[in-house]
């Protein structure tokens, strides 16, 4: 059954989300502009793993980082335990490293580990130090500009991948509006990133296609072009749908991070918020709407 | 946890590694008093020589002129230790955790080839702190000591592992033959820093006079000092923001050796 918030329906369906890998990982650097330049690059390109291998983003800046220097958390989902060392090793060497002043610490403390700095140590040649200091392993890579600092061994855990809303409004400029308000009320939510461009989605997919050489196409159900040719899910005067992703290190934080979401969109010209879902079938988690939202505020 | 109190001043050294934590754990004080010391040439017990009672904190506590007491807080694994003025030679020899707080000076071998946990010395520490025993390969390996006095020579000489800090000055051959680890010495290095150094990094805060066979390299800001810095901080060390923030002169040596190791010279322009 339909329940409001704020005026605004509130679907009674759910999320479907997955099981994934995830990281964090913490960028120091000489101030915060090279500490959010390391980071953006690291994250960059790394929207959803059908076409990226990996998904990523920004969690938040911190301030009581290892060295005491200005910091960013960045947080890594992979589908897989194996792709996630790849993608990290990647993504550090070629765009932590790379950048000036910068040292990358682990974020996650989690049983499970995978050696990182103990893999880029090599580009040392013979040159590399390495430091033990609080049962932590840490290697210093000499490069140009002085010393590239990065701990050997980073956490992962059993993560979340796939949450999701979808929120549908009158017209672009509206949709646009609540999607980015939900998404700086969701960033204040740690554990969780929302990994496509300023959080949004604007082209959500369907896991099937004519086409057989692709597996995702266009989710022509929530295209309001084709609203008069398909099965539309879109009801009257919605003219604009987008989606935010979310993924988490848990469930709780991608409830957490729904729910704060889903209330800042909830504004006049939005006319409903809606969730991506196979029916249950595929997706180990399931984030429901109306259960997140929690029964004391809807009508 | 247990209190003990020297009852007498010794006229010759008492060797005993019964002083730890882990040996007063559920024990009863009969039995903590039974356990065995070395007396001069004579086995005693530990109930001869302390008086013995409970205290309120989860500390073992140690109060009298311990300068001839040897071995205090020797293999502990856990716990907190508290001497309440000197203690003798091999103070936290060998130890694998916890933590042993003097608010004395300590005798030579401090921490020989300790294994892990923290030595907060508040004092001056002899010869040897961190060292290897002597045909030992290796001293210190892993843990923490922290010095606020002077220590004497070969302080942290061929460590593996671990950290040493020194407010103070230090004897001759600081950190000699060290094989890996960190030693920082906030006042005057003695003669000969570093002589065989292998690996690991001795940070000087003064300006030291170091052997010919160190090469400079550069002047920077080592990351990793920082990391170090920031830890020592968090033991309640206090450390200027100057030395946190500034430049460093990198020396690699020892090059008679395998000269991967380096001296960090604070840099004061």
């Amino acid at each position: 059954m339909a329940k409001y918030y704020n005026g605004v329906e509130i679907e009674d369906t759910f999320a479907e989300a997955f099981k994934m890998w995830g990281t964090r990982v913490i960028i120091t650097a000489i101030n915060r502009k090279w500490a959010l330049e390391a980071a953006t690059k690291m994250t960059g390109f790394a929207t959803s793993v059908i076409g990226c291998k990996c998904e990523a983003g920004i969690e938040c800046e911190v301030d009581d980082t290892p060295d005491g220097r200005p910091g960013v958390s960045v947080l890594f989902f992979t589908p897989s335990k194996d792709d996630l060392p790849k993608r990290i090793m990647e993504r550090v060497g070629q765009t932590v490293m790379t950048c000036p002043t910068t040292a990358c610490f682990n974020g996650l403390d989690a049983p499970d580990k995978m050696k990182i700095g103990g893999q880029l140590r090599y580009f040392g040649d013979g040159y590399q130090m390495s430091k033990y200091i609080q049962g932590r392993r840490y290697w210093r890579i000499p490069v140009m500009e002085g010393e590239f600092l990065i701990e050997e061994k980073i956490g992962m855990q059993r993560s979340v991948g796939g949450g999701n809303f979808l929120i549908l409004g009158e017209n672009i400029e509206v949709t646009l509006e609540a999607s980015e308000r939900a998404v700086e009320a969701m960033k204040k939510v740690r554990g969780v990133v929302m990994p496509f461009p300023g959080g949004i989605v604007r082209s959500g997919s369907k896991t099937r296609s004519q086409y057989k050489f692709l597996i995702a196409s266009t989710n022509d159900a929530f295209c309001p072009t084709l609203r008069g040719i398909v099965k539309s899910e879109l009801p009257e005067g919605v003219n604009s749908v987008l989606e935010i992703v979310i993924d988490g290190l848990d469930v709780a934080a991608v409830e957490e991070s729904t729910r704060v979401g889903v209330m800042a969109a909830c504004i006049p010209g939005i006319r409903r918020i809606s969730a991506g879902n196979y029916g249950g079938t595929l997706g180990q988690f399931q984030v429901h709407l109306q259960k997140v939202l929690g029964e004391e505020v809807l009508t | 946890m247990i209190s003990l109190r020297l009852k007498e001043v010794l006229a010759v050294p008492l060797e005993t590694e019964a002083i730890t934590p882990d040996n007063f754990q559920d024990k009863s004080l009969a039995e903590i008093a039974n356990l065995p010391v070395v007396y001069g040439n004579q086995v005693a017990k530990l109930g001869d020589f302390f008086e013995i009672k409970p205290n309120q904190s989860d500390e073992v506590r140690v109060e009298g002129d311990l300068s001839r007491v040897k071995y205090i807080g020797s293999k502990m694994k856990q716990g907190t230790l508290v001497v309440e003025g000197d203690a003798g030679m091999h103070l936290g020899a060998q130890m694998r955790g916890g933590k042993i707080i003097v608010q004395g000076n300590v005798g030579d071998w401090a921490g020989a080839e300790m294994r892990g946990g923290i030595i907060h010395i508040w004092g001056n520490a002899g010869h040897a702190l961190g060292c290897a025993y002597r045909g030992s390969p290796r001293g210190m390996n892993k843990g923490v000591i922290l010095c606020e006095g002077n220590a004497g020579n070969e302080a942290g000489a061929t460590m593996r592992r671990g950290l040493i800090a020194i407010r103070g000055n230090t004897g001759d051959f600081t950190g000699a033959f060290l094989i890996a680890g960190t030693i920082l010495v906030f006042g005057k290095l003695g003669a000969r820093p570093g002589a065989g150094l292998k690996r690991g990094t001795i940070v000087a805060f003064q300006p030291p006079t170091l052997l010919p066979t160190f090469q400079y390299d550069c002047v920077y800001k080592p990351a990793f000092l920082r990391l170090i810095m920031q830890y020592l901080r968090g033991l309640g060390w206090p450390i200027e923001d100057e030395y946190f923030n500034g430049y460093y002169r990198r020396y690699s040596g020892d090059l008679t050796a395998l000269g991967k190791g380096e001296i960090l010279v604070y840099d004061q322009h």
